[in-house]
Protein backbone atom coordinates (compact mmCIF):
# COMPACT_ATOMS: atom_id res chain seq x y z
CA UNK A 1 0.00 0.00 0.00
CA UNK A 2 2.03 2.95 -1.21
CA UNK A 3 -0.64 5.59 -0.80
CA UNK A 4 0.43 9.17 -0.09
CA UNK A 5 -0.55 10.08 3.46
CA UNK A 6 -3.09 12.88 3.65
CA UNK A 7 -1.25 14.31 6.60
CA UNK A 8 2.39 13.69 7.48
CA UNK A 9 3.36 15.25 10.79
CA UNK A 10 7.04 15.32 11.67
CA UNK A 11 8.58 16.17 15.05
CA UNK A 12 5.95 18.69 16.03
CA UNK A 13 6.78 20.56 19.23
CA UNK A 14 4.96 23.39 20.93
CA UNK A 15 6.19 25.11 24.09
CA UNK A 16 4.44 27.63 26.26
CA UNK A 17 7.46 29.48 27.62
CA UNK A 18 9.34 26.78 29.46
CA UNK A 19 6.33 24.48 29.69
CA UNK A 20 5.86 21.79 27.08
CA UNK A 21 2.58 21.78 25.14
CA UNK A 22 3.37 18.80 22.98
CA UNK A 23 6.74 17.35 22.28
CA UNK A 24 8.21 15.71 19.17
CA UNK A 25 4.95 14.31 17.78
CA UNK A 26 5.18 12.44 14.49
CA UNK A 27 2.55 10.43 12.65
CA UNK A 28 1.06 9.82 9.23
CA UNK A 29 -2.67 9.89 8.62
CA UNK A 30 -3.92 8.11 5.50
CA UNK A 31 -7.01 8.93 3.44
CA UNK A 32 -10.12 7.53 5.10
CA UNK A 33 -8.40 6.97 8.42
CA UNK A 34 -9.83 8.17 11.71
CA UNK A 35 -7.35 8.69 14.50
CA UNK A 36 -8.29 9.26 18.12
CA UNK A 37 -6.04 11.23 20.45
CA UNK A 38 -6.69 10.43 24.11
CA UNK A 39 -5.18 11.56 27.38
CA UNK A 40 -6.27 13.48 30.45
CA UNK A 41 -6.60 17.26 30.65
CA UNK A 42 -3.25 18.93 30.16
CA UNK A 43 -1.76 16.00 28.25
CA UNK A 44 -1.22 18.19 25.19
CA UNK A 45 -3.90 16.70 22.98
CA UNK A 46 -5.76 19.95 22.36
CA UNK A 47 -2.47 21.81 21.80
CA UNK A 48 -1.58 19.23 19.17
CA UNK A 49 -4.96 19.56 17.47
CA UNK A 50 -4.76 23.34 17.39
CA UNK A 51 -1.24 23.23 15.94
CA UNK A 52 -2.37 20.81 13.24
CA UNK A 53 -5.39 22.93 12.32
CA UNK A 54 -3.29 26.07 12.05
CA UNK A 55 -4.77 27.76 15.12
CA UNK A 56 -1.49 27.73 17.02
CA UNK A 57 2.03 28.15 15.62
CA UNK A 58 4.24 25.23 16.69
CA UNK A 59 7.89 25.88 17.61
CA UNK A 60 9.38 23.02 15.66
CA UNK A 61 8.36 20.42 13.12
CA UNK A 62 6.61 20.05 9.80
CA UNK A 63 3.01 19.37 8.82
CA UNK A 64 2.76 18.07 5.27
CA UNK A 65 -0.76 18.06 3.86
CA UNK A 66 -1.49 16.36 0.54
CA UNK A 67 -3.17 19.22 -1.33
CA UNK A 68 -5.52 18.52 -4.22
CA UNK A 69 -3.49 20.36 -6.85
CA UNK A 70 0.11 20.49 -5.70
CA UNK A 71 0.60 17.32 -3.64
CA UNK A 72 2.20 17.43 -0.17
CA UNK A 73 2.86 20.97 1.11
CA UNK A 74 4.08 22.14 4.48
CA UNK A 75 1.13 24.02 5.95
CA UNK A 76 3.44 25.85 8.36
CA UNK A 77 5.43 27.55 5.60
CA UNK A 78 2.57 28.31 3.20
CA UNK A 79 1.14 31.80 3.08
CA UNK A 80 -1.69 32.84 5.38
CA UNK A 81 -4.25 33.16 2.52
CA UNK A 82 -3.32 29.69 1.26
CA UNK A 83 -3.73 28.24 4.72
CA UNK A 84 -7.06 30.01 5.19
CA UNK A 85 -8.26 28.63 1.86
CA UNK A 86 -7.39 25.12 3.04
CA UNK A 87 -9.30 25.82 6.22
CA UNK A 88 -12.38 26.61 4.17
CA UNK A 89 -12.13 23.89 1.55
CA UNK A 90 -10.23 20.81 2.66
CA UNK A 91 -10.35 21.11 6.41
CA UNK A 92 -13.11 21.32 8.94
CA UNK A 93 -12.96 21.94 12.66
CA UNK A 94 -15.68 20.76 15.03
CA UNK A 95 -15.40 22.56 18.36
CA UNK A 96 -16.44 21.12 21.69
CA UNK A 97 -18.70 24.08 22.27
CA UNK A 98 -20.96 24.58 19.25
CA UNK A 99 -21.04 28.30 20.06
CA UNK A 100 -17.39 28.48 19.00
CA UNK A 101 -18.13 26.95 15.62
CA UNK A 102 -21.51 28.48 14.81
CA UNK A 103 -22.72 32.00 14.15
CA UNK A 104 -25.40 32.31 16.77
CA UNK A 105 -27.20 35.27 15.18
CA UNK A 106 -27.53 33.65 11.77
CA UNK A 107 -30.27 31.13 10.91
CA UNK A 108 -29.50 27.39 10.86
CA UNK A 109 -29.77 27.36 7.07
CA UNK A 110 -27.53 30.43 6.91
CA UNK A 111 -24.90 28.76 9.06
CA UNK A 112 -24.69 25.87 6.62
CA UNK A 113 -24.98 28.04 3.52
CA UNK A 114 -22.28 30.44 4.64
CA UNK A 115 -19.62 27.75 4.38
CA UNK A 116 -20.68 27.07 0.79
CA UNK A 117 -20.58 30.75 -0.10
CA UNK A 118 -17.07 30.95 1.35
CA UNK A 119 -15.93 28.46 -1.27
CA UNK A 120 -17.66 30.31 -4.10
CA UNK A 121 -21.27 29.07 -4.27
CA UNK A 122 -23.55 31.91 -5.37
CA UNK A 123 -26.84 30.41 -6.55
CA UNK A 124 -29.36 30.99 -3.74
CA UNK A 125 -31.59 28.03 -4.69
CA UNK A 126 -28.68 25.60 -4.79
CA UNK A 127 -27.31 26.82 -1.50
CA UNK A 128 -30.70 26.52 0.16
CA UNK A 129 -31.17 23.00 -1.24
CA UNK A 130 -27.76 21.92 -0.03
CA UNK A 131 -28.45 23.39 3.40
CA UNK A 132 -31.78 21.57 3.53
CA UNK A 133 -30.15 18.31 2.51
CA UNK A 134 -27.52 18.67 5.23
CA UNK A 135 -30.00 19.54 7.94
CA UNK A 136 -31.82 16.34 7.07
CA UNK A 137 -28.61 14.34 7.16
CA UNK A 138 -27.87 15.55 10.68
CA UNK A 139 -31.50 14.91 11.66
CA UNK A 140 -32.67 18.48 12.12
CA UNK A 141 -36.24 19.13 10.91
CA UNK A 142 -36.04 21.34 7.85
CA UNK A 143 -38.84 23.50 9.21
CA UNK A 144 -36.25 24.71 11.75
CA UNK A 145 -34.08 25.98 8.89
CA UNK A 146 -34.85 29.65 9.50
CA UNK A 147 -34.51 29.47 13.29
CA UNK A 148 -31.37 30.69 14.97
CA UNK A 149 -29.08 28.14 16.67
CA UNK A 150 -29.67 29.92 19.99
CA UNK A 151 -33.16 28.37 19.92
CA UNK A 152 -31.72 24.85 19.55
CA UNK A 153 -30.83 22.32 22.23
CA UNK A 154 -27.14 21.54 22.83
CA UNK A 155 -27.32 18.30 20.83
CA UNK A 156 -29.00 20.04 17.90
CA UNK A 157 -26.43 22.82 17.96
CA UNK A 158 -23.68 20.25 17.82
CA UNK A 159 -25.34 18.49 14.87
CA UNK A 160 -25.73 21.83 13.13
CA UNK A 161 -22.06 22.57 13.65
CA UNK A 162 -21.25 19.24 12.01
CA UNK A 163 -23.49 20.05 9.04
CA UNK A 164 -21.84 23.46 8.66
CA UNK A 165 -18.43 21.81 8.66
CA UNK A 166 -19.14 18.94 6.31
CA UNK A 167 -21.27 20.71 3.69
CA UNK A 168 -18.24 21.89 1.73
CA UNK A 169 -16.89 18.33 1.38
CA UNK A 170 -13.70 18.57 3.44
CA UNK A 171 -11.08 15.82 3.32
CA UNK A 172 -9.82 16.21 6.85
CA UNK A 173 -11.92 16.93 9.93
CA UNK A 174 -10.50 17.99 13.27
CA UNK A 175 -12.77 17.33 16.23
CA UNK A 176 -12.18 18.60 19.74
CA UNK A 177 -14.28 16.63 22.26
CA UNK A 178 -17.25 16.55 19.86
CA UNK A 179 -19.51 14.86 22.41
CA UNK A 180 -18.29 16.73 25.49
CA UNK A 181 -20.98 18.45 27.50
CA UNK A 182 -23.85 16.46 25.96
CA UNK A 183 -26.23 14.05 27.67
CA UNK A 184 -25.30 10.40 27.23
CA UNK A 185 -28.38 9.67 25.12
CA UNK A 186 -27.64 12.65 22.87
CA UNK A 187 -24.00 11.52 22.65
CA UNK A 188 -24.99 8.10 21.34
CA UNK A 189 -27.08 9.63 18.59
CA UNK A 190 -24.32 12.05 17.62
CA UNK A 191 -21.69 9.31 17.59
CA UNK A 192 -23.81 7.10 15.41
CA UNK A 193 -24.38 10.01 13.06
CA UNK A 194 -20.67 10.90 12.91
CA UNK A 195 -19.73 7.28 12.35
CA UNK A 196 -22.12 7.02 9.42
CA UNK A 197 -20.96 10.29 7.85
CA UNK A 198 -17.26 9.51 8.25
CA UNK A 199 -17.71 6.10 6.62
CA UNK A 200 -19.98 7.29 3.81
CA UNK A 201 -17.89 10.30 2.88
CA UNK A 202 -14.56 8.48 3.34
CA UNK A 203 -13.36 11.30 5.58
CA UNK A 204 -10.09 11.38 7.42
CA UNK A 205 -10.44 12.69 10.92
CA UNK A 206 -8.50 13.43 14.05
CA UNK A 207 -10.64 13.26 17.16
CA UNK A 208 -9.39 14.57 20.47
CA UNK A 209 -11.30 13.26 23.45
CA UNK A 210 -10.88 11.89 26.94
CA UNK A 211 -13.82 9.53 26.39
CA UNK A 212 -12.57 6.07 25.48
CA UNK A 213 -16.03 4.88 24.41
CA UNK A 214 -16.04 7.60 21.74
CA UNK A 215 -12.79 6.44 20.20
CA UNK A 216 -13.75 2.78 20.40
CA UNK A 217 -16.74 3.57 18.25
CA UNK A 218 -15.20 6.08 15.86
CA UNK A 219 -11.44 5.71 15.61
CA UNK A 220 -9.42 3.22 13.56
CA UNK A 221 -6.30 3.95 15.56
CA UNK A 222 -5.26 5.68 18.74
CA UNK A 223 -2.55 7.93 20.01
CA UNK A 224 -2.22 8.18 23.78
CA UNK A 225 -0.64 11.35 25.18
CA UNK A 226 0.71 12.19 28.60
CA UNK A 227 2.48 15.40 29.64
CA UNK A 228 2.99 16.42 26.01
CA UNK A 229 4.49 13.11 24.92
CA UNK A 230 2.99 10.36 22.80
CA UNK A 231 3.31 7.28 25.01
CA UNK A 232 1.52 4.69 22.90
CA UNK A 233 -0.02 4.28 19.45
CA UNK A 234 -1.78 1.46 17.66
CA UNK A 235 -4.99 -0.08 16.43
CA UNK A 236 -7.85 1.20 18.62
CA UNK A 237 -9.09 -2.12 19.95
CA UNK A 238 -5.53 -3.34 20.52
CA UNK A 239 -4.57 -0.26 22.56
CA UNK A 240 -7.76 -0.47 24.61
CA UNK A 241 -7.79 -4.24 25.14
CA UNK A 242 -4.05 -4.83 25.53
CA UNK A 243 -2.51 -1.51 26.60
CA UNK A 244 1.28 -1.63 26.90
CA UNK A 245 2.22 1.62 28.62
CA UNK A 246 1.63 2.18 32.33
CA UNK A 247 -0.35 5.34 31.68
CA UNK A 248 -2.63 3.71 29.10
CA UNK A 249 -3.26 0.81 31.48
CA UNK A 250 -4.25 3.30 34.15
CA UNK A 251 -6.49 5.18 31.72
CA UNK A 252 -8.26 2.03 30.53
CA UNK A 253 -8.68 0.56 34.00
CA UNK A 254 -10.06 3.84 35.35
CA UNK A 255 -13.16 3.64 33.20
CA UNK A 256 -16.17 2.62 35.22
CA UNK A 257 -17.89 -0.45 33.83
CA UNK A 258 -21.62 -0.07 33.40
CA UNK B 1 -3.09 -19.16 5.03
CA UNK B 2 -2.27 -18.75 8.73
CA UNK B 3 1.28 -19.22 9.91
CA UNK B 4 2.49 -18.66 13.47
CA UNK B 5 6.17 -18.86 14.41
CA UNK B 6 7.99 -18.45 17.68
CA UNK B 7 5.06 -16.64 19.28
CA UNK B 8 5.51 -15.22 22.77
CA UNK B 9 3.08 -13.19 24.83
CA UNK B 10 3.24 -11.77 28.31
CA UNK B 11 1.23 -9.16 30.16
CA UNK B 12 3.01 -6.50 32.18
CA UNK B 13 0.80 -4.97 34.84
CA UNK B 14 2.51 -1.63 35.38
CA UNK B 15 0.07 -0.50 38.00
CA UNK B 16 0.30 -3.65 40.06
CA UNK B 17 3.97 -3.60 40.91
CA UNK B 18 4.98 -4.15 37.27
CA UNK B 19 4.11 -7.83 37.61
CA UNK B 20 4.95 -9.72 34.44
CA UNK B 21 2.68 -12.63 33.57
CA UNK B 22 4.09 -14.84 30.83
CA UNK B 23 1.28 -16.49 28.89
CA UNK B 24 2.73 -17.99 25.73
CA UNK B 25 6.15 -19.06 24.56
CA UNK B 26 7.41 -20.72 21.36
CA UNK B 27 3.95 -20.85 19.85
CA UNK B 28 4.02 -22.26 16.33
CA UNK B 29 1.43 -23.73 13.99
CA UNK B 30 0.02 -23.43 10.49
CA UNK B 31 -3.45 -23.64 9.06
CA UNK B 32 -4.07 -24.41 5.39
CA UNK B 33 -7.03 -23.27 3.30
CA UNK B 34 -10.09 -25.53 3.82
CA UNK B 35 -8.63 -26.75 7.08
CA UNK B 36 -10.15 -26.33 10.52
CA UNK B 37 -7.94 -26.39 13.59
CA UNK B 38 -9.40 -26.52 17.09
CA UNK B 39 -7.49 -24.95 19.94
CA UNK B 40 -7.74 -27.00 23.11
CA UNK B 41 -6.43 -26.72 26.63
CA UNK B 42 -7.83 -25.93 30.04
CA UNK B 43 -9.44 -22.68 30.89
CA UNK B 44 -6.66 -20.12 31.32
CA UNK B 45 -4.23 -22.02 29.09
CA UNK B 46 -4.27 -19.20 26.56
CA UNK B 47 -6.73 -20.26 23.84
CA UNK B 48 -8.48 -16.92 23.72
CA UNK B 49 -5.15 -15.09 23.92
CA UNK B 50 -3.96 -16.95 20.82
CA UNK B 51 -7.20 -16.05 19.02
CA UNK B 52 -6.89 -12.40 19.97
CA UNK B 53 -3.29 -12.27 18.79
CA UNK B 54 -4.34 -13.81 15.47
CA UNK B 55 -6.94 -11.04 15.11
CA UNK B 56 -4.44 -8.31 15.99
CA UNK B 57 -6.39 -7.44 19.11
CA UNK B 58 -3.50 -8.42 21.43
CA UNK B 59 0.08 -7.50 20.77
CA UNK B 60 2.62 -10.31 20.64
CA UNK B 61 5.93 -9.72 22.44
CA UNK B 62 7.85 -11.87 20.04
CA UNK B 63 7.44 -13.99 16.93
CA UNK B 64 5.60 -13.80 13.68
CA UNK B 65 1.93 -14.17 12.82
CA UNK B 66 1.38 -14.28 9.09
CA UNK B 67 -2.13 -14.18 7.73
CA UNK B 68 -2.41 -14.24 3.97
CA UNK B 69 1.22 -13.12 3.84
CA UNK B 70 0.84 -10.13 6.18
CA UNK B 71 2.79 -10.27 9.45
CA UNK B 72 0.25 -8.72 11.77
CA UNK B 73 2.73 -8.33 14.61
CA UNK B 74 4.43 -5.64 12.53
CA UNK B 75 1.62 -4.33 10.34
CA UNK B 76 0.23 -0.78 10.38
CA UNK B 77 -3.27 -0.31 11.81
CA UNK B 78 -4.70 0.36 8.35
CA UNK B 79 -3.17 -2.87 7.01
CA UNK B 80 -4.76 -4.86 9.83
CA UNK B 81 -8.10 -3.15 9.23
CA UNK B 82 -7.91 -3.96 5.53
CA UNK B 83 -7.09 -7.57 6.41
CA UNK B 84 -10.09 -7.73 8.75
CA UNK B 85 -12.32 -6.26 6.10
CA UNK B 86 -11.31 -8.53 3.24
CA UNK B 87 -9.63 -11.62 4.60
CA UNK B 88 -9.96 -12.28 8.30
CA UNK B 89 -13.28 -12.84 10.02
CA UNK B 90 -13.94 -13.25 13.72
CA UNK B 91 -17.04 -14.61 15.35
CA UNK B 92 -17.12 -14.16 19.09
CA UNK B 93 -19.94 -14.95 21.47
CA UNK B 94 -20.71 -11.37 22.15
CA UNK B 95 -22.06 -8.74 19.88
CA UNK B 96 -20.66 -5.26 20.29
CA UNK B 97 -23.64 -3.26 19.18
CA UNK B 98 -23.63 0.22 17.85
CA UNK B 99 -26.77 1.88 19.17
CA UNK B 100 -29.61 2.57 16.75
CA UNK B 101 -28.37 0.49 13.81
CA UNK B 102 -31.02 -1.96 12.49
CA UNK B 103 -30.20 -5.68 12.57
CA UNK B 104 -30.33 -5.98 8.79
CA UNK B 105 -27.68 -3.25 8.48
CA UNK B 106 -25.52 -4.82 11.18
CA UNK B 107 -25.44 -8.04 9.15
CA UNK B 108 -24.99 -6.47 5.70
CA UNK B 109 -22.25 -4.03 6.74
CA UNK B 110 -19.30 -6.42 6.21
CA UNK B 111 -20.48 -7.03 2.64
CA UNK B 112 -20.96 -3.35 1.87
CA UNK B 113 -17.48 -2.59 3.17
CA UNK B 114 -15.93 -5.01 0.67
CA UNK B 115 -17.80 -3.28 -2.13
CA UNK B 116 -20.82 -5.55 -2.63
CA UNK B 117 -23.98 -3.88 -3.90
CA UNK B 118 -26.70 -2.84 -1.46
CA UNK B 119 -29.02 -5.42 -3.07
CA UNK B 120 -26.61 -8.32 -2.87
CA UNK B 121 -25.69 -7.49 0.73
CA UNK B 122 -29.33 -7.29 1.80
CA UNK B 123 -30.20 -10.54 0.11
CA UNK B 124 -27.39 -12.39 1.85
CA UNK B 125 -28.28 -10.77 5.18
CA UNK B 126 -31.95 -11.76 4.87
CA UNK B 127 -30.96 -15.30 3.96
CA UNK B 128 -28.65 -15.64 6.98
CA UNK B 129 -31.11 -14.09 9.41
CA UNK B 130 -33.88 -16.43 8.33
CA UNK B 131 -31.58 -19.45 8.45
CA UNK B 132 -30.64 -18.46 11.99
CA UNK B 133 -34.33 -18.08 12.87
CA UNK B 134 -34.36 -14.41 13.76
CA UNK B 135 -38.04 -13.42 13.30
CA UNK B 136 -38.46 -11.09 10.34
CA UNK B 137 -40.33 -8.50 12.41
CA UNK B 138 -37.07 -7.84 14.32
CA UNK B 139 -34.88 -7.15 11.28
CA UNK B 140 -35.54 -3.45 11.18
CA UNK B 141 -34.85 -3.05 14.93
CA UNK B 142 -31.52 -2.52 16.60
CA UNK B 143 -30.26 -5.72 18.27
CA UNK B 144 -29.52 -3.75 21.47
CA UNK B 145 -32.80 -4.91 23.00
CA UNK B 146 -32.66 -8.52 21.77
CA UNK B 147 -32.22 -11.52 24.07
CA UNK B 148 -28.72 -12.88 24.58
CA UNK B 149 -29.33 -15.81 22.22
CA UNK B 150 -30.74 -13.58 19.50
CA UNK B 151 -27.78 -11.20 19.76
CA UNK B 152 -25.41 -14.13 19.47
CA UNK B 153 -27.15 -15.30 16.31
CA UNK B 154 -27.11 -11.80 14.81
CA UNK B 155 -23.39 -11.77 15.52
CA UNK B 156 -22.97 -15.12 13.79
CA UNK B 157 -24.95 -13.90 10.77
CA UNK B 158 -22.67 -10.86 10.60
CA UNK B 159 -19.55 -13.02 10.90
CA UNK B 160 -20.62 -15.29 8.04
CA UNK B 161 -22.03 -12.61 5.72
CA UNK B 162 -18.78 -12.18 3.84
CA UNK B 163 -16.88 -15.34 2.89
CA UNK B 164 -13.54 -14.72 4.56
CA UNK B 165 -10.51 -16.76 3.46
CA UNK B 166 -9.52 -16.99 7.15
CA UNK B 167 -11.96 -17.33 10.00
CA UNK B 168 -11.62 -17.29 13.78
CA UNK B 169 -14.44 -18.84 15.80
CA UNK B 170 -14.69 -18.39 19.54
CA UNK B 171 -17.26 -20.91 20.81
CA UNK B 172 -19.67 -20.30 17.96
CA UNK B 173 -22.21 -22.86 19.16
CA UNK B 174 -22.16 -22.00 22.88
CA UNK B 175 -25.65 -21.77 24.39
CA UNK B 176 -27.51 -22.32 21.10
CA UNK B 177 -30.51 -24.65 20.85
CA UNK B 178 -30.20 -27.79 18.75
CA UNK B 179 -31.70 -26.36 15.57
CA UNK B 180 -29.60 -23.21 15.57
CA UNK B 181 -26.53 -25.17 16.52
CA UNK B 182 -27.08 -27.32 13.43
CA UNK B 183 -27.41 -24.21 11.26
CA UNK B 184 -24.17 -22.75 12.61
CA UNK B 185 -22.30 -26.01 12.05
CA UNK B 186 -23.59 -26.09 8.49
CA UNK B 187 -22.42 -22.49 7.99
CA UNK B 188 -18.95 -23.45 9.24
CA UNK B 189 -18.90 -26.43 6.88
CA UNK B 190 -19.89 -24.19 4.00
CA UNK B 191 -17.10 -21.73 4.83
CA UNK B 192 -14.64 -24.60 4.99
CA UNK B 193 -15.83 -26.00 1.67
CA UNK B 194 -15.33 -22.61 0.07
CA UNK B 195 -11.69 -22.66 1.15
CA UNK B 196 -11.56 -20.88 4.49
CA UNK B 197 -8.75 -21.61 6.90
CA UNK B 198 -10.47 -21.85 10.29
CA UNK B 199 -9.17 -21.64 13.84
CA UNK B 200 -11.74 -22.30 16.52
CA UNK B 201 -12.37 -22.81 20.19
CA UNK B 202 -15.12 -25.37 20.67
CA UNK B 203 -16.17 -26.53 24.11
CA UNK B 204 -18.95 -28.43 22.38
CA UNK B 205 -17.12 -31.75 21.88
CA UNK B 206 -19.48 -33.16 19.26
CA UNK B 207 -19.13 -29.95 17.24
CA UNK B 208 -15.35 -30.08 17.52
CA UNK B 209 -15.28 -33.70 16.29
CA UNK B 210 -17.49 -32.88 13.36
CA UNK B 211 -15.78 -29.66 12.23
CA UNK B 212 -12.12 -29.82 13.21
CA UNK B 213 -9.49 -31.66 11.18
CA UNK B 214 -6.96 -31.47 13.96
CA UNK B 215 -6.43 -30.16 17.45
CA UNK B 216 -3.69 -28.01 18.89
CA UNK B 217 -3.33 -28.07 22.64
CA UNK B 218 -2.12 -24.61 23.59
CA UNK B 219 -0.66 -25.99 26.84
CA UNK B 220 2.31 -26.81 24.62
CA UNK B 221 2.92 -23.07 24.38
CA UNK B 222 2.78 -22.45 28.14
CA UNK B 223 6.04 -20.86 29.31
CA UNK B 224 8.21 -23.46 31.01
CA UNK B 225 9.19 -21.23 33.94
CA UNK B 226 5.59 -20.62 34.86
CA UNK B 227 4.50 -24.24 34.52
Amino acid sequence: MSVTPLLDVQHLTKRYGTRIGCSDVSFKLYPGEVMGVVGESGSGKSTLLNCLAGHLPPDEGRILFDTRTEGPRDTLTMSEPERRMLGRTDWAFVHQNPRDGLRMRVSAGGNVGERLMAVGARHYGNIRNAAEDWLERVEIDTDRMDDRPAQFSGGMQQRLQIARNLVSGPRLVFMDEPTGGLDVSVQARLLDLLRGLVRKMGLSAIIVTHDLAVVRLLADRLMVMKSGDVVETGLTDQVLDDPQHAYTQLLVSSVLQV
Amino acid sequence: MIKVENLAKSFTLHNQGATVIPVLEDGAFEVQPSECVALTGESGAGKSTVMRILYGNYLAQNGKVEIDGLDITRAEPREILALRRETLGYVSQFLRVVPRVPTLDVVSEPLLSVGKSEEEARERACDLLSRLRIPERLWELSPTTFSGGEQQRVNIARGFAHTYPALLLDEPTASLDAQNRETVLTLIEEAKASGAAIVGIFHDLAARERIADREINVTAFTPKAAA
